[in-house]
């Protein structure tokens, strides 16, 4: 369990094996390439199936497919693969199935470019596709972490049954960090999936993996039975990282890379004795709100830092509820936001106490 | 101790596997490392580069836009990257491509025939190593012993034999600053 | 007293809701009796389209799967990849396999998914109220083509089974009707050997079953199902269009 040096996107891609993911579907774009050149090679060594697919449409249904059948399964795209996998993401919500989606997420609208962005956030932590549903979102901020989530999200989807996506840009698909890996996660999840539909094989009974309630009293049923879900996990399983929060008066909140730059910024005002301090959530839904709101007691201020036009932000203003102004500052396009820029934007806040 | 390197130049110059092999280093040596390629608009007009950060404390952010040492293989890289070496910072030159002087006067410049002194000890593509080597004489971010061990991490193992040519290099660079 | 007629062991004991004279219920039967037969019943999954046939997981007692529109060969090619054991068949109308799924089939047949399809074309949407399918013929009166369909306009019907089976990964490809007990007889062949195709390991399988709709064609059923043999027979020929013996 040495210490090696590896790029995001192979993490990505080793981590899940090591999590007990013997499936991949998925179909060519930029900024991801990495991820499945790593599993096309590594999936067959360990007795598992790398399949390129026909489309995004066609990879989502395969996992569709894998999951009912109760394996752990996943997929990964970039911006305009996750548009067109949306339907099928709602089936998979609809009928509860356990699966990792990976979204390293670049410029948009449309085509956009191929750059680092984070402009996917509403698509993500909203659903994204039709109906009354959410995914568990996890935004990893270092290669070690994006290791550590992924066993963490194959655990949390089989735990609930839900999609879990894992949302990450370009910068952290290509960079290299050291991290520790496991030989062989251990799972907490129930390893047996009694739902799963395999053939009958003798169980007395059929199993049915669908989204379909076709009766309004029984849809009605099953969304209360949903939204319960997504309460419970609402509940527990809010993640985030304080980054010398402790006596901050003004507080940035970013995720992912931005987080990065933003812990950059903290240090910056630290070094002049500046309590300025960052709260980044890890799990973007359910957004880490019960912290951000007891922050709100403290500080003056909250600057929500962003590779986008600002999305993330309704977040904080749902969470610190009216307690004390939100600020933005973002990026979009595929540029990054550079700590010198951050740090003027909050000293500006600063300077208004 | 906190290193922020930029390694810069043509595609194909090997500056993102000098990175790499720095980085590598750093790890070998227990330090906190990160290694980042340009990427998205920065890779327009052919060139490459990557930030690697070296630290006795772990790294913030991995995003080298102030690097404290720049690295410049082609004069493209030294046009655009010149102006964000921090204060005090150094710069290292391929004059063996490069035919303009660095105007910056708070920083320490050296200039460095790498071509020239690969091509002298039998090839012209371990340039970046006698940069690197020079380098690591002047900042010392990493002990050589670190950088032999890591060559045959990053090298694959049918180039190993490549690893005393590429040592070779390094203590040329090394030499020149000392 | 000696038993000659029983419900298949693989369907369950259910009204079904199709219409009166829709030949649904009878390409179930016919599915239902094969995995009878082929003694393959524990094993078979089904993944059911979206369409009049929506609901065909609750007549098949298999264990099943609900797939979105036209995504069938998708989701039966994720439960195959990791089921491979398993007997895999989605059961698909011509909206779902002909417009919407069209890629999803074609790569399905390519990549030679060891997986059967039974294609049931109608040559019209029956479920969303009777607008022209993929397969509607030329002339055709539909709630979308109400005086017919034109060739400038809308194209030409398009041949499934002919065109799936240039591919090299496709099987078996064979096209029956329902429309007439010598048509049944035929079609129960060919599904069977359609599975026994999956089950050998052979590759694609598909079955195409000419079918009626006398709700939205605006038929008696008896008409409908002279309709079907006057009309759609002459442009969709009937007949196996690949077998498992051309595999190399």
């Amino acid at each position: 369990m040495a210490k090696i040096l590896m790029k995001g996107n192979e993490a990505i891609g080793e981590g899940a094996i090591r999590a007990g993911c013997k499936y991949f579907f998925g179909y060519p774009i930029t900024p991801q390439s990495e991820l499945p050149h790593y599993l096309a090679k590594r999936l067959p060594e360990v007795g598992g199936v790398y399949l390129q697919a026909e489309s995004e449409i066609g990879s989502i249904n395969m996992v569709y497919g894998a999951a009912g059948a109760g394996a752990r399964v996943m997929t990964s795209s970039s911006g305009p693969g996750i548009s067109l996998m949306q339907e099928g993401i709602s089936y998979l919500a609809g009928a509860e199935l356990p699966c990792v989606i990976v979204n390293i997420v670049r410029g948009g609208p449309g085509l956009g470019n191929i750059a680092p962005a984070q402009s996917d956030y509403w698509q993500a932590t909203r659903g994204g596709g039709h109906g009354d549903y959410q995914l568990i979102v996890l935004a990893p901020d270092s290669v070690q972490e994006i290791i550590d989530l992924i066993n963490k999200a194959f655990d949390l989807a089989d735990n609930y049954r839900i999609p879990v996506m894992l949302l990450g840009d370009g910068v952290l698909g290509q960079m290299m960090e050291p991290v520790i890996i496991e030989d062989q996660y251990e799972t907490k999840a129930p390893k047996e999936k009694k739902w799963a539909s395999t053939g009958r094989m003798g169980r007395g009974s059929k199993n049915l993996v669908t989204s379909l309630h076709i009766v309004p009293e029984d849809l009605e049923k099953h969304n209360i039975k949903l939204a319960a879900k997504h309460e419970e996990i609402s509940r527990s399983e809010q993640i985030w990282e304080e980054y010398n929060t402790k006596d901050a008066r003004l507080i940035l909140v970013a995720y992912g890379t931005t987080a990065r730059v933003c812990k950059a910024v903290v240090d910056m005002f630290r070094e002049e004795g500046m309590p300025v301090g960052l709260l980044r959530p890890v799990t973007l839904w359910p957004f880490p709100s019960q912290i951000l709101n007891s922050l709100a007691d403290q500080a003056d201020n909250f600057l929500a830092v962003e590779m986008s036009m600002g999305q993330m932000i309704d977040d904080v203003r749902l969470a610190v509820n009216g307690k004390k102004p939100i600020h933005f500052y973002g990026r979009s396009g595929g540029m990054l936001p550079v700590a010198r820029d951050i740090y003027q934007e909050a000293q500006k806040l600063l300077m208004e106490e | 101790m906190l290193e922020a390197i930029l390694i810069a130049g043509f595609g194909g110059q090997g500056v993102l596997s000098t990175g790499q092999l720095l980085a590598e280093a750093g790890m070998v040596e227990g330090k906190h490392v990160s290694w980042i390629p340009s990427y998205g608009p920065e890779m327009r007009g052919g060139t490459a580069n990557c930030g690697v950060t070296i630290s006795d404390n772990p790294i913030s952010s991995p995003v080298v836009t102030e690097p404290t040492t720049l690295i410049v293989m082609n004069r493209p890289s030294l046009e655009k990257f010149e102006k964000t070496v921090k204060k005090d910072g150094i710069i290292f030159i391929n004059s063996s491509l490069i035919d303009i002087k660095a105007t910056r006067k708070d920083v320490r410049v050296y200039y460095i025939p790498a071509n020239e002194i690969a091509e002298n000890i039998g090839n012209g593509k371990i340039a970046n190593n006698v940069i690197l080597g020079a380098l690591i004489e002047l900042t010392r971010v990493v002990t050589p012993g670190a950088v032999e061990k890591s060559l045959r991490e990053v090298l694959p193992p049918h180039r190993h034999k490549m690893i005393p040519i590429n040592l070779k290099a390094l203590e040329a660079g090394a030499e020149l600053v000392k | 007293m000696r038993k000659v007629f029983a419900r298949p062991k693989s369907m369950k004991d259910m009204p079904m809701h199709y219409c009166p004279g829709c030949t649904h219920g009878i390409i179930h039967r016919l599915i239902a009796e094969a995995i009878d037969e082929l003694n393959v019943f524990e094993q078979t999954i089904v993944v059911a389209p979206v369409g009049c046939s929506v609901f065909c997981c609750d007549y098949f007692d298999c264990d099943a799967y609900g797939a979105s529109h036209g995504r069938a060969p998708a989701v039966a090619t994720g439960v195959k990849r990791v089921l491979p054991d398993k007997i895999v068949f989605t059961y698909q109308g011509d909206g779902d396999l002909a417009a919407i799924g069209t890629s999803e089939i074609v790569h399905a047949a390519a990549r030679g998914e060891k997986i059967t399809v039974i294609f049931v074309n109608n040559a019209i949407y029956a479920m969303t109220g009777g607008q022209m399918a993929p397969t509607t013929l030329l002339g055709q009166v539909t709630t979308t083509t109400p005086k017919g369909r034109e060739k400038e306009l809308n194209g030409s019907p398009i041949k499934m089974s002919e065109m799936l089976s240039v591919l090299d990964g496709s099987a078996y490809i064979a096209r029956v009707s329902v429309h007439n007990p010598a048509g049944i007889f035929k079609a129960k062949k060919a599904i069977k050997t359609a599975f026994e195709t999956q089950i050998s390991g052979k590759g694609f399988s598909m079955v195409e079953v000419l079918s009626t709709c006398p709700t939205n064609w605006g038929m008696t059923p008896l008409k409908a199902l002279k309709w079907l043999e006057e009309n759609m027979i002459p442009y969709y020929p009937l007949g196996e269009f690949k077998t498992p013996t051309e595999v190399v």
